[in-house]
């Protein structure tokens, strides 16, 4: 397993557009560590004829909506809480790069 | 040296649902900013995505007509990447068990026919539309398009010109309007089309350096991105340079890809399995009901086109590219049942005229009936051929039914032959000096002397019948 150091903790800090000084750095990378270790204890048991459970409710499946509209929010309630607007538009800090 | 292009294409195709993937906000086009959005679309806490089951089956049905196999266990991931277009910070789409998988279409190519496989069709929701308004430093968020159903369709690289993934997205689109399931419009972005592209010499195995492009709004747009992109990496490979895996974006003013520039940093997605959806399993007696009731597709009815109507291949291939004109086509056969002149019309005058206005048969002002109407006047010499082509004109600019332009302009043909013979009678007193070389021996002076006729009858005389009126009179 890969171990967590300050190197990843910063590039997954950087993905989630978090900004860590270099103690905090080191205090997640001890969190972070510290929890996976934990975690890792689950590798301990045999799962090879277990099938991966991707959704806890194993017996509830296919559940659908029909196709009918409902009312939404509306660009006014929509916008009520958004720290910056223009016209019926959320503003957002320059965005030109690729994702 | 000579190179192998070799191409694969992904294709994101709105579903034409009434509501979003996962919530009930409707997708109607062109509404208000931010008047489409709710709790769920716009990832609120506590708020939690249902599928909607008509995006679903839609979504088998495209499966099933791209002859793909259906995942036994479909089940929903979340793509996780930070950009203001996704209010969630995440796209549900699917990762690991993608809704169908192997499937393939038939193109022509080369004279016969090419089979380019289809790695996956698989489910996602929209993102939605930033704007970036000049001078200003921010950009602007409209969430209505976030939440739309999605589908994304990729080959496997097993295209290797520009002109076939042409084809191919041509294939592609006819079969999905078949379908009904998309309107599959650029212009409006119901259809997008991302490429991968990279050369190899020929007779190599391993693929070369891949660029990703992007920013094409047509087909047109795909095959010149595509025709300049593989020119350029020719000439990198041949100056004995190294391509650098990329993504470009097409420029349609200026005709060249430019490179994106981004900070170069590997995908990291990290998808996990989307815990607010419940699995998905459709039972094979399901799949094939809806197997069973798919539509004739554009190959099937292009068969019995053939075989029905006795059409050529090409004409064939023409009139069920798209289901409206097949359908057009279809009609007017039913009431006109000359198959070969309705192509003839069809593919002539009246694709001329939808291309020239940039629009569909259906928005065409002329119906199948209108032109089966039209076609039996010719037959019934009420009107001539000529005249057919300009009430057909005057029909699709003003709608009128050409039924009603014959009678309000009094256009019918004059197919009498006592008033044709009288008009023939009055231009031979008139054109003495014709009438004598005729009768001296040149044949050709006869064509002039018909103009002068039809003239003389303000073009409605029956040229058949004025020929033959003609040749009557001057005792031949």
């Amino acid at each position: 397993m890969k171990t967590i150091d300050s190197k990843i903790v910063k590039h997954v800090a950087h993905l989630a557009r978090l900004e860590l000084d270099d103690k905090e750095l080191k205090e997640y990378s001890g969190q972070l560590a510290s929890i996976l270790s934990y975690i890792s204890k689950l590798n301990e048991i045999d799962t090879a004829n277990v099938v991966p459970t991707s959704h806890a409710l194993t017996t509830l499946k296919n559940v659908f909506r029909k196709d009918v509209p409902r009312k939404s929010l509306g660009p006014d309630e929509a916008l009520a809480n958004a720290p910056s607007k223009e016209d019926d538009f959320f503003r957002v800090p320059q965005i030109l790069e690729g994702k | 040296m000579k190179y192998e292009t070799v191409i694969g294409l992904e294709v994101h195709l709105q579903l034409a649902t009434n509501t979003k993937a996962f919530c009930g906000c409707s997708t109607k086009f062109g509404q208000r900013a931010n008047s489409q959005v709710c709790p769920v679309c716009l990832g609120f806490p506590g708020s939690l995505p249902v599928l909607n089951e008509e995006a679903f089956r839609f979504a088998i049905k495209v499966a099933l007509a791209l002859n793909c196999r259906i995942q036994s266990l479909i089940k929903f991931d979340r793509k996780n990447y930070y950009y203001p277009d996704l209010p969630k910070n995440f796209q549900i789409s699917q990762y690991d068990m993608p809704l169908s998988y192997d499937g393939f279409i038939d193109i022509n190519a080369n004279g016969g026919t090419k089979r380019i496989r289809i790695k996956r069709v698989h489910m996602e929701e929209d993102a939605g539309k930033l704007m970036h308004p000049e001078g200003e430093d921010c950009s602007l968020v409209d969430y209505n398009r976030g939440g739309m159903p999605l589908l994304e369709i990729v080959t496997e690289p097993d295209i290797n010109s520009p002109q076939e993934a042409y084809d191919y997205l041509t294939k592609l689109k006819s079969i999905l309007e078949y379908l009904r399931v998309s309107d599959c419009d650029m212009e409006k972005g119901s259809l997008r089309c991302d490429a991968n592209i990279s050369l190899r010499p020929k007779g190599e195995k391993k693929l070369g350096t891949k660029v990703e492009l992007k920013n094409m709004n047509s087909f047109k747009g795909v095959r010149s991105g595509l025709e300049y992109e593989e020119k350029r990496q020719e000439s990198v490979l041949e100056d004995g340079g190294k391509l650098v895996q990329e993504t470009r974006l097409w420029n349609a003013d200026k005709a060249v890809t430019a490179s994106m520039r981004t900070k170069e940093e590997a995908e990291d997605y990290r998808y996990f399995p989307e815990p607010d959806l419940v699995p998905f399993v459709v039972d094979k007696n399901e799949i094939e009901e809806i197997r069973k009731a798919l539509p004739e597709l554009p190959e099937a009815r292009g068969a019995r086109f053939k075989k029905e109507f006795a059409l050529s291949d090409y004409d064939a291939d023409v009139l069920t590219s798209q289901i409206d004109l097949a359908d057009y086509y279809e009609a007017c056969v039913k009431l006109y049942p000359n198959a070969k002149v309705v192509a003839n019309w069809l593919m002539g005058d009246i694709s001329a005229a939808l291309n020239d206005k940039n629009i569909k048969v259906t928005e065409l002002g002329l119906s199948p009936e209108g032109l089966a109407g039209l076609l039996k006047m010719i037959d019934s010499g009420a009107i001539s051929g000529k005249m057919a082509k300009d009430i057909l004109a005057e029909s699709i600019e003003t709608k009128a039914i050409p039924e009603d332009i014959v009678k309000k302009k009094g256009l019918t043909q004059i197919s009498d032959a006592g008033a044709i013979e009288e008009i023939v009678k009055k231009v031979v007193e008139r054109e003495v000096k014709t009438v004598n070389d005729y009768k001296g021996g040149k044949k050709t002076a006869l064509g002039f002397l018909v103009g002068q006729v039809m003239k003389e009858s303000k073009g409605k005389a029956n040229p058949g019948k004025v020929n033959e009126i003609l040749k009557k009179v001057l005792g031949d």
